[in-house]
């Protein structure tokens, strides 16, 4: 792929940077260059970043890859030391940006776009969600008889309660240790019904498997490893689903977690005008498709034959993540010690199968 | 026109409503504010309070430390002011923070418990923090922990502007109506001037009655000066007119007599009948210039009813200058006075009641019996100014044409005498009384007493 051209190039290019992948959109010739860092990989946005330079001609985008935690950590002692780091920061790690704008670490922006969403999609001004990805369940359509597909988490907590289930063993789920956004999930899991604590009292009984990172999960699921993988990020597992007939996808009936992927300017940013234009190109009309063509906007709401299976009436069960200060919470040390050693009662041991 | 004229009652009343709505728009704004900023922090430290609460509820002893198992709740409770900043800290009896952001800073040192209320900087917006603290006894943790919660205070600012904004609004519109109806009020209270205006203006120039329009209470002594005013023009343009109208009607004839006696005797050769002729043009001629003054005086005693300052005057003194001014007349010393002991005070012109009071006196001599008395009566709330005589008066005939403006009968022109003492009395308020009395025939001004 191209992606590793540009990765050996920009790894030569800044070495001792931390960042996964590098990358430059737009014509050489462009006056101004946004630095946009985000968690989204290069491949699944960087179409979004060329249909928004297409109708800015003079600007150029240069696209950093990062891990959540490490861009964090990156934007955090930016905003300390007031330094000029990035223009545009989007990260999958919404807590993590709500810190980072409670902190004071990013720039006020109002357009006629930011100020028709959703309250709970942007806070102060400041930050904005830019995407509608659900949490998901995939499974293997191969393994998992029609009959047998869990709807809902209670479905999962049915299959799993027999001694002799075949699904013992054969659930995964992000490992909140090693996965921010895993971590996210099950918080908010945590917080929105009683059924979590079933779930991980029954994800422990049934030996369910805790994993790093979508990538994998999507694989071991594919492959057959596992049968169903619970809470996988919406806009992956679509991307997968979509050239591999072997995954299926299911929104839980019960409710659905939603996720928007967070924007902020940081408040040194050296270019907020052009980042300003770009977070309104994300609000648009053109750029949610961009977005949605991307899989980064998943439709909950009707469509047939849509990839993604859906509950009825899925419209009230959609729980998004309010972009509020109560995700401050997910970054308490001792919320967050408590949370994992209640984690590791279900899952006490590393799993095998991951690295 | 232009030049009398001075600011409108409307843009008084105006400027007064205005000031009013303006020093009271400063006072409600000021103590809105006030007060809006004064709810609003109640309001929000009440939920800083409440967060901080379940925070230091939510702390537990585990293996002998301080755990916190932050509560959603203390979250959703903060995050109710959706527009602020937040931070938070837990320390341990050592003052070492357990959990939560070191940057928060520390409350004032106090003395008491309970929970404490302080503004501190939250990076670089200014904040308001709560701190508490929660005292544990274990066995295995003693120790005071202390929460200290502390927000921005943008929704409480928000919350106050509301709260001044709204009591803004209110006196806005209050304003509004208090502007409007001051001005239906001050247009209403004009329209009595209006119509009076009009009245007037559509009043023929020569037209001096009085004006009989409702007036509200305040503007109808202006009405009553202004027909008080049209009365005494009146009675001027009158006295003028009676004065023409008298000198035409009296004079001609005796000055025709004495043109033609005067030409008789130019024409006179013989010197006996010449002489005759002169004495009665002088005797005609002396009557024609008593008769001028006598027309001059009422002239001028008309004239000084209206324009005379009114005076405190005790009548005794007027009877006596009458006295004093008969007593070298032809039958003068046939006057006896006849006055009370005490003061007899009327309010009035003097000059013009001494001339109406003469004229009463002098005609008494002229045509009245001896003795002649001039006197001054209590009279209840009146006072008396009389001449009485002890003739039986007039005949019938001639009584019933006195005190008219000019009576052919009277030789002299004393009939005008009469009328203008009709006038002075009803000029002061009172009246002219003639008629017979037990002991004879008396005239007298009957006035209103002062202090009576």
């Amino acid at each position: 792929m191209i992606r590793a051209v540009f990765i050996a190039l920009l790894l030569l290019a800044a070495p001792a940077r931390a960042q996964e992948l590098v990358r430059d959109f737009g014509p050489g010739s462009a006056t101004e260059t946004l630095r946009l860092r985000s968690t989204t990989d290069i491949a699944v946005l960087g179409p979004v970043v060329e249909a928004f330079l297409a109708a800015h001609p003079g600007l150029r985008v240069a696209y950093e890859q990062w891990g959540s935690n490490a861009m964090y950590g990156l934007q955090a002692a930016d905003c300390a030391a007031g330094r000029a780091g990035a223009d545009l920061v989007i990260s999958s790690a919404v807590h993590q940006m709500v810190d980072l704008v409670n902190e004071g670490c990013a720039r006020p922006y109002r357009s006629a776009l930011t100020a028709a969403l959703p309250d709970a999609l942007s806070w102060r001004d400041e930050l904005w969600g830019v995407t509608r990805e659900p949490a998901v369940m995939v499974y293997n359509r191969d393994l998992v008889a029609p009959a047998q597909v869990p709807r809902s988490r209670f479905d999962l907590l049915d299959l799993l309660r027999p001694t002799e289930s075949p699904f013992r063993g054969r659930v995964a789920t992000y490992d909140i240790e090693r996965s921010g956004l895993g971590f996210l999930f099950a918080f908010a899991d945590s917080t929105e019904a009683t059924t979590f604590g079933g779930l991980m009292e029954s994800f422990g009984r049934s030996g369910a498997i805790a994993t790093c990172c979508s990538a994998e999960i999507i694989d071991g699921v594919a492959e057959g490893r596992f049968f169903v993988a619970y809470n996988v990020l919406g806009s992956y597992a679509l991307a997968r689903a979509r050239h591999d007939d072997r995954l299926g996808v299911v929104a839980p009936q019960d409710y659905t977690l939603v996720l928007s992927r967070a924007a902020m300017i940081p408040r040194a940013a050296g270019q907020p005008r052009a980042a300003a234009q770009f977070v309104d190109f994300l609000l648009s009309e053109e750029g949610r498709r961009a977005l949605e063509a991307a899989l980064l906007i998943v439709r909950l709401e009707g469509g047939d034959g849509a990839p993604i299976e859906l509950p009825q009436a899925s419209e009230t069960l959609q729980r998004p993540i309010a972009l509020s200060p109560a995700l401050l919470i997910v970054l308490d040390a001792h919320k967050q010690a408590l949370f994992r050693a209640r984690w590791r009662d279900a899952f006490p041991a590393t799993p095998d199968a991951v690295p | 026109m232009a030049e009398t004229r001075s600011w409108s009652l409307k843009s008084r009343v105006a400027l007064a409503v205005g000031a009013v709505l303006l020093l009271g728009g400063i006072v409600v704004l000021s103590v809105a504010l006030a007060y809006g900023r004064q709810a609003a922090r109640e309001a929000y430290d009440r939920l800083l309070l409440g967060a901080a609460r379940d925070i230091a509820a939510s702390i537990t002893i585990r293996d002998g430390a301080a755990v916190v198992d932050m509560p959603a709740s203390a979250f959703q409770m903060l995050a109710l002011a959706p527009e602020d900043r937040i931070r938070y800290r837990v320390t341990g009896p050592d003052g070492a923070t357990l959990t939560g952001s070191d940057a928060a800073p520390a409350p004032p040192p106090r003395e008491g418990a309970g929970p404490v209320f302080y503004d501190g900087d939250l990076g670089d917006e200014p904040g308001r923090y709560v701190a508490l603290t929660r005292r544990f006894a274990e066995r295995s943790f003693s120790g005071p922990v202390r929460v200290m919660v502390g927000q921005t205070l943008r929704a409480r600012q928000a919350l106050a502007r509301d709260i001044a904004g709204g009591a803004l609004a209110v006196l806005a519109a209050a304003g509004i109506a208090i502007g409007l109806f001051a001005w239906l009020a001050i247009l209403s209270a004009l329209r009595p001037l209006r119509r009076l205006g009009r009245a007037l203006a559509r009043r023929d120039p020569t037209d001096l009655t009085p004006i009989t329009l409702p007036m509200p209470s305040e503007i109808a002594p202006v009405l009553g000066a202004l027909n008080g005013f049209m009365g005494r023009l009146d009675r001027q343009a009158m006295a003028s007119r009676n004065l023409i109208g008298d000198a035409a009607h009296q004079l001609r004839t005796p000055v025709a007599a004495i043109r033609a006696q005067a030409q008789d005797a130019q024409d006179e050769t013989d010197p006996g009948r010449r002489a005759r002729l002169l004495s009665r043009i002088h005797a005609r001629s002396v009557g024609l210039s008593r008769l001028l003054d006598r027309m001059l005086d009422r002239a001028m005693i008309i004239h000084r009813t209206d324009t005379a300052p009114r005076a405190a005057i005790d009548l005794r003194d007027v009877a006596l200058e009458i006295y004093e001014a008969l007593e070298d007349t032809p039958g003068g010393a046939a006057i006896r006075l006849d006055l009370p002991p005490g003061p007899v005070v009327v309010r009035g012109d003097a000059l013009s009641l001494v001339e109406a009071g003469k004229n009463l006196a002098a005609n008494a001599l002229a045509h009245g019996r001896a003795p002649i008395r001039l006197g001054v009566a209590r009279d209840g709330a009146a006072a008396r100014l009389f001449a009485r005589d002890a003739g039986p008066g007039p005949a019938a005939a001639i009584m019933d044409g006195m005190g008219a403006r000019f009576a052919a009968h009277a030789p002299g022109g004393a009939g005008l005498g009469l009328a203008i003492a009709r006038e002075v009395a009803q000029s002061h308020g009172g009246a002219l009384s003639l008629g017979p009395r037990a002991d004879g025939f008396e005239a007298a001004l009957s006035l209103p007493r002062l202090g009576a």
